[in-house]
C-alpha cells in the first residue's frame, strides 16, 4: 500500500472504526457462562464474535494467527477454570500454547494484548460481560490492527 | 530418437545448493540426458534470457525454479519460464516456502539497505549510495532490479504445478521427480495431481529411527542443542531440544535427527496443515510436564515456563515465515488519543 494510500484508509478507519473481535468459548463452561450473561441481560458492547469449542484446547495456534490473518483486532480465548476441565487438562495445555502465542505474535509485531486467555465457568455470566468489556476497551485503545493499517 | 524434451533451471533467492543437489543424483543425470535438452540452467551455463523470451508458448516441457522471490529480476524470470513452460515445479524449500531468505521478512528494504550499505563496521558509505532501480549515465540509462520489501514464496507470483521442498531435496526426491517426467514423456503414464507436494504425506518422526516414548511422553526442560549431550538413541525432543520433526513433512529420510542434529522444518508443513509454526508451537507445549501442583501455577509462572523457547518466530518458522498466515512481521501504530 503507497503511504498515501495507508493515510487515507488511516482516517477512514479513524472515524468509523469499531473493532472486531474473536471469542472461542468453550463448550463446558465459557459458552454457558457467556449463555449466562445473555439471559441474564448483561450489557456488553457488541464487538465481538463468539465460536464455540468442544475445549478451548481445541483452539489451534493456528486458528489464532488465521483471525489475526484475516483482520482481526484481537482474540480471546475462554475456557473452564484451572482443575476444572471438562477433559481434565485441555486448559492446561491452552495456557501453555496461549503464552507461547503471545510472544509468538510480539515478535510479528502484533502488541500480546491483542491475545487474552480468560477463564470462565457457567455460573460466571457476570465475569464473562467484564471480561467483554476490559478487551473490548483494551483493543479501542490499540487501534486497529497492524495488519489493516498497512504494517510496515 | 525422438526429440529431446527441453528444460530450464533457474535460481531466485536462493544459495545454489538446489542447483547442485541437481547434480548429485549421480548417473541418474544421464536418463535426464537421454531424454532432456537444457536450455537454461544460469549457475551451469552461458544462457541469455532473450533466447528463453523468444521461444514459443509452452515450449520447455520443465522448468525447476529454486530461490525465493526477492526483487523484480526473480520475478520477472518466473513469469517468463511460467509461460514458456508446461510444467512449473518450486525446487526446494526457498520456492515452496520462502526458506532462509524468508527470514528477511522480520524486518524490510529501508533496515535492510541501512545495515548493508551504510552501518556494517566494514562498510565506508558517507552519502548513503543505495542501488537504484534506474540511473542514468553518460551512456545512457542503466537498470538494476528492484529489491522488494517482502520476500514471496514461487506460488504467490505464478501458477505452481509441482512442490518440491528440502534444503535441498533429497537426491531420492529428485529421482522420483525425474523418473515421473520420463515416463511421462517416454511412456506416457500420467503425471500426479496438479500441487502435489513430490514428498510423503507423513510426518518426519514415522521416518525418524530415534526411539520415542509412546506413551505419557513429558518433557521437564528445554534445551538448547549446546547445553547437553543427547542420547544417540532416544528421540531428541523427548530429551527436551526442539525437534521441528512432529510438524514436518517427512520424504528426506530423517537425516539430520539421526545424525544428531534436531529437524529444523525445511521440509515444510504436513499434508494436515497449512501453518508448520503453529502445528509445532501447539506440539511443544503439549509436551511440557503437568504436574499435581498445576492448577496453583500462575500465569506468570506459565510465561516464564514458555520463555524457555528462545525466539519461537524464528524457531518454528525458520524455513516457512513467507507462507505462514501472517507472512511477515507488521508495526502496531499507536491509536492517537483523542
Amino acid at each position: 500500500m503507497s503511504s498515501e494510500a495507508a493515510s487515507q484508509a488511516e482516517m477512514h478507519e479513524d472515524k468509523a472504526w469499531e473493532p472486531k473481535l474473536l471469542v472461542f468459548c468453550c463448550n463446558w463452561c465459557s459458552y454457558a457462562g457467556a449463555d449466562l450473561a445473555g439471559v441474564s441481560r448483561l450489557q456488553m458492547p457488541p464487538n465481538f464474535r463468539t465460536i464455540r469449542v468442544m475445549c478451548s484446547a481445541r483452539v489451534d495456534p493456528e486458528f489464532v494467527m488465521r483471525a489475526f490473518q484475516k483482520g482481526a483486532d484481537g482474540v480471546l480465548v475462554a475456557g473452564c477454570h484451572p482443575a476444572d476441565c471438562h477433559y481434565i487438562g485441555g486448559n492446561y495445555r491452552t495456557r501453555r500454547r496461549i503464552a507461547l502465542l503471545k510472544i509468538l505474535i510480539q515478535q510479528f509485531g502484533f502488541d500480546p494484548d491483542r491475545l487474552r486467555l480468560e477463564w470462565v465457568s457457567a455460573g460466571e455470566g457476570e465475569k464473562f460481560q467484564k471480561t467483554i468489556i476490559e478487551f473490548t476497551n483494551k483493543i479501542k485503545e490499540l487501534g486497529p490492527s497492524p495488519m489493516k493499517t498497512g504494517g510496515d | 530418437m525422438a526429440e529431446k524434451i527441453k528444460i530450464a533451471q533457474y535460481w531466485g533467492a536462493g544459495c545454489g545448493g538446489c542447483d547442485v543437489a541437481l547434480l548429485d543424483i549421480d548417473a541418474k543425470i544421464l536418463d535426464v540426458h537421454a531424454i532432456a535438452e537444457v536450455v537454461f540452467w544460469p549457475i551451469g551455463f552461458d544462457g541469455k534470457l532473450k533466447d528463453i523470451e523468444a521461444m514459443p508458448d509452452k515450449s520447455i516441457t520443465v522448468s525447476f525454479y529454486n530461490g525465493a522471490i526477492r526483487n523484480s529480476e526473480n520475478e520477472h524470470v518466473a513469469k517468463v519460464l511460467r509461460q514458456k513452460s508446461v510444467i512449473m515445479i518450486a525446487f526446494g524449500s526457498c520456492a515452496c516456502y520462502g526458506g532462509t531468505p524468508g527470514l528477511a521478512n522480520v524486518t524490510n528494504k529501508k533496515e535492510i539497505f541501512e545495515t548493508v550499505y551504510k552501518n556494517t563496521p566494514s562498510t565506508d558509505n558517507p552519502n548513503f549510495v543505495t542501488p537504484q532501480p534506474h540511473i542514468k549515465v553518460k551512456e545512457g540509462e542503466l537498470e538494476l532490479p528492484e529489491f522488494y520489501d517482502s520476500v514471496k514464496t514461487l506460488d504467490e507470483v505464478v501458477d505452481v504445478d509441482y512442490f518440491m521442498p528440502g534444503c535441498p531435496p533429497t537426491t531420492d526426491l529428485i529421482a522420483t521427480a525425474v523418473d515421473a517426467v520420463a515416463s511421462y514423456v517416454t511412456k506416457g503414464t500420467p503425471l500426479p495431481p496438479k500441487g502435489a507436494v513430490i514428498a510423503s504425506d507423513k510426518t518426519l518422526c514415522d521416518e525418524c529411527k530415534r526411539e520415542r516414548v509412546e506413551k505419557g511422553r513429558r518433557i521437564e526442560r528445554i534445551y538448547q542443542a549446546y547445553e547437553i549431550k543427547p542420547d544417540p538413541k532416544k528421540c531428541l525432543l523427548d530429551q527436551g531440544i526442539i525437534c521441528l520433526g512432529p510438524a514436518t513433512r517427512a520424504g528426506c529420510g530423517a537425516m539430520c535427527p539421526n545424525a544428531g542434529m534436531p529437524c529444523r522444518g525445511c521440509m515444510g508443513p504436513t499434508k494436515a496443515v497449512t501453518d508448520q509454526g503453529s502445528s509445532m508451537l501447539s506440539a511443544l507445549s503439549s509436551l511440557l510436564n503437568i504436574t499435581d501442583s498445576e492448577s496453583s501455577l500462575s500465569e506468570e509462572q506459565i510465561m516464564e515456563m514458555m520463555m524457555q523457547v528462545k525466539d519461537p518466530l524464528g524457531t518454528f518458522y525458520a524455513f516457512t515465515l513467507p507462507k505462514s498466515p501472517l507472512k511477515r512481521t507488521v508495526t502496531e501504530k499507536k491509536r492517537k488519543k483523542e
